[in-house]
């Protein structure tokens, strides 16, 4: 076994933490203030190569392994978790059903725009009827001509209304169920594909979140991704790598509490000492430190795993589970040592806990984790 | 980074499962025959070089080792991670030629069984407020004192003993020694008689004007405290091992003990398969952390923190996974019937000795500190 990185993945931690310091970081609060995404910033991404990190070279990806992938996700979200959402949907969840799935031309045409940083990506799954049930896909496609004509809506879909590629899913053959759901490629600005409200969320607040409406929207027929049918096996498939990233993004918001908050126990005085000298403060970073560099390894292994095309559900299912519980208690207690302070907006600490929250819910709820992981046990 | 074990360690791992499975014994009494065994497959000194009779293997394939032994029967992988970690390594690390000479060959084929004398019953996390004393006396050292919950008490046949020359010198006065058994002034008390960890020996063990000549000082005199500490990140991550086999142990028989529910048309509801779940990824987040500790160690890089991280971890969850287990399948006082009980009674020691939890947290705290400006 091998626990250290390699040296192209410390130029990755080192590369993404200066752009994380010096262009994330200054403006984090005020995007979340606002509520605003910044195409900008996700061009600078490009420009570092970060969009198409493990894409190869011919699809104008980094060539990178998954691990550099899930420690970019990481270094980004330990400044701000919503540029870490922006990367692991871009990637995990548009680039990667693309990369695996596509046809070749499928891959020129989109993929390659998407890892130039040219182009954003989104992924289309999450109906409003359709959360954790996720076979239970109501938008429908039905074949006219040369194209497929959506009927129906999205929610929840993140990078939506900025993005340019869409990844949707929607039912070919009713009678089928699951086997029945099927995966487009849909652009921006076609025809009858427009935009419903955008989420005002609790945490996230700069990775914009919106409906998909689809009304008689005519996608074309090469734009089928996969073979009729195959959807839903595209969507599962996609999830499994999507919580590797979700994972790093869990991991990266909790060291970033963390630091935030060893800082703060180190100069904040009470009682005419620092409170880093009293075991409630110093026990409650020791936990942090160690729950946060279990999650880190979890993380790591489940990216190896994927890296060395060996099964990783199981342990990206635990990897997801253990970060993002560990991110949850982690900001949690990170404002908890920040006291009041830590409650208000001045200190970023009340931020990650919002941004933490999600990644206990989305690309499969912690429940979801725990039931793929028992289904792996006891099968 | 590599995070599977290579050819050579799923080897060793395999041959150790099927020795523990095969030929490790969870009877009552203390596990004579366990260590005989182990020791003709040259497992009591398996780190230890060949130069000295050992094995030469890696500090990874000890943790394997220590893993599988603990899961079959915890109370000898306790006294064979003592009897290597602080028994033997003291030896190598600080022994003169003539110690190592005439003491690792006998301890690396397990004619001779080592255990460390540290704890007191006034020192326990604070190893440094020792009150054994040794005073010069003819080219040698007169020891006075008793120590306290020493693993292998009585059974053992080599001691590392620790007392302090002058006590005013606080933890630069304490002294190592190399004691053997049957020399006149040792006294093993009784066993202790514990809620776990039944098969190993646990006593109390006096010093009464016992004479040590200069030749069996373990180190300088005043580097006995540095040695205590050497020993710490070898120790602790063997215990994270034992605390990793303890841990599958519950698991591994409660999903099995489903599993046949299953079978027999029982469904096992969420609140019971998640539990399961959750066990089962702090248990893969354990051994990442016992493993990768086992490697730096090896590298000869410090490891403190990630010992310490690995250790309280690791037998944090020995302890909730038994807890929780025995809530999926309920109890039984009978190892027999039910073996749940012992390992949540064996579980319990693993968080307390080589340093409590709690000293594991200061430990961690400490070297996070140290990297953060405020």
């Amino acid at each position: 076994m091998k626990f250290e990185l390699t040296e192209e993945q410390e130029m990755t931690r080192k590369m993404v933490r200066d752009f994380a310091e010096k262009e994330l970081k200054p403006g984090a609060e005020e995007r979340d203030d606002r509520e605003e995404f910044s195409r900008d910033l996700f061009d600078k991404m490009g420009e570092l190569g970060l969009t198409g990190i493990p894409w190869p070279e011919e699809y104008g990806g980094g060539e990178c392994d998954f691990i550099s992938y899930v420690i970019a996700v990481e270094e980004l979200s330990r400044v701000d978790a919503s540029a870490g959402t922006t990367l692991s949907a871009h990637i995990s969840l548009a680039g990667w059903p693309l990369y695996k799935y596509g046809s070749e031309e499928q891959k020129k045409k989109y993929l390659e725009p998407l890892a130039l940083g040219e182009k954003l990506g989104a992924y289309a799954l999450t109906e409003d009827t359709a959360g954790t049930d996720a076979a239970n896909q109501r938008t429908t496609a039905v074949l006219d001509g040369d194209s497929y004509v959506l009927n129906g809506s999205k929610t929840f879909i993140s990078n939506a209304g900025d993005a340019e590629t869409y990844i949707v899913f929607a039912v070919t053959d009713q009678e089928k169920k699951a086997k029945g759901v099927s995966a487009f490629i849909v652009e921006k600005d076609t025809p009858g594909f427009t935009f419903g409200k955008k989420e005002r969320k609790m945490g996230l607040r700069s990775s914009p979140t919106l409906e998909l409406i689809f009304e008689n929207c005519r996608v074309p027929k090469e734009n089928l991704l996969g073979s009729e049918g195959q959807g839903f096996k595209i969507a599962m498939s996609t999830l499994d790598g999507g919580r590797n990233g979700i994972a790093a993004q869990a991991v990266g918001i909790a060291q970033g509490a963390m630091e935030e908050a060893a800082a703060y126990a180190k100069s904040r005085e009470q009682f005419g000492q620092p409170i880093a000298n009293f075991q409630a403060i110093s026990f409650m970073l020791a936990d942090m430190a160690t729950r946060i560099e279990a999650s880190r390894l979890l993380t790591y292994q489940a990216a190896y795993l994927e890296n060395e095309g060996l099964p990783y559900g199981k342990a990206s299912a635990m990897a997801k589970l253990f970060a993002s519980e560990t991110a949850m208690e982690v900001t949690t207690n990170a404002v908890q040592i920040f006291g009041g302070y830590g409650y208000t907006r001045e200190y970023p600490v009340e931020r990650f806990m919002r941004d933490a929250k999600i990644t206990q819910i989305y690309e499969g709820t912690s429940e979801v984790q725990r039931l793929v992981i028992s289904r792996h046990l006891l099968a | 980074m590599k995070f599977l074990l290579s050819d050579y360690h799923l080897k060793k791992q395999a041959e150790f499962r099927r020795f523990a499975e095969e030929e490790i014994d969870c009877g009552e009494h203390f596990p004579r025959d366990n260590l005989q065994k182990a020791a003709r497959r040259g497992y009591l000194g398996l780190p230890l070089s060949e130069e000295w009779g050992g094995q030469g293997d890696d500090f990874l394939s000890y943790v394997l080792l220590i893993e599988e032994i603990s899961r079959v029967c915890a109370a000898t992988g306790t006294i064979i991670a003592v009897h290597t970690s602080v028994g033997t390594f003291p030896l190598v690390y600080f022994g003169t030629a003539g110690q190592k000479k005439r003491y690792l060959p006998s301890l690396a084929r397990g004619e001779m069984l080592g255990a460390f004398a540290l704890t007191e019953e006034g020192s326990g996390s604070d190893a440094a407020a020792l009150a054994t004393t040794a005073a010069a006396k003819d080219e040698g050292y007169l020891l006075n004192g008793s120590k306290q919950f020493i693993t292998s008490g009585g059974e053992a046949d080599l001691y590392t003993v620790f007392a302090t020359i002058d006590r005013s010198l606080g933890h630069k006065g304490i002294t190592a020694f190399l004691v053997e058994d049957g020399v006149s002034g040792l006294v093993a008390g009784k066993s202790e008689r514990k809620m776990g960890l039944n098969r190993s020996s646990t006593t109390e063990l006096r010093m009464e004007d016992l004479y040590v000549a200069a030749s069996n000082r373990l180190g300088d005199e005043g580097e006995g405290f540095y040695i205590a500490l050497s020993l710490l990140d070898g120790g602790r991550i063997g215990i994270g091992a034992q605390g990793l086999g303890l841990a599958r142990a519950s698991i591994e028989y409660t999903t099995a003990f489903l599993k046949k529910e299953e079978a027999s048309g029982k469904k096992t509801g969420q609140s019971a398969s998640f539990v399961l779940a959750d066990l089962a990824a702090r248990l893969e987040a354990a051994r990442l952390l016992v493993y990768r500790a086992a490697v730096i160690k090896e590298s000869g890089e410090r490891c403190s923190k990630e010992a310490s991280m690995a250790k309280y971890f690791a037998t944090d969850l020995a302890m909730d996974a038994a807890a929780r287990c025995i809530d999926l399948c309920g109890f039984s006082g009978s190892r027999s019937a039910n073996p749940l009980s012992g390992y949540f009674c064996d579980a319990k020691a693993t968080q307390i000795y080589e340093g409590t939890n709690q000293i594991q947290r200061i430990v961690v705290a400490r070297e996070l500190l140290r990297t953060i400006k405020p």
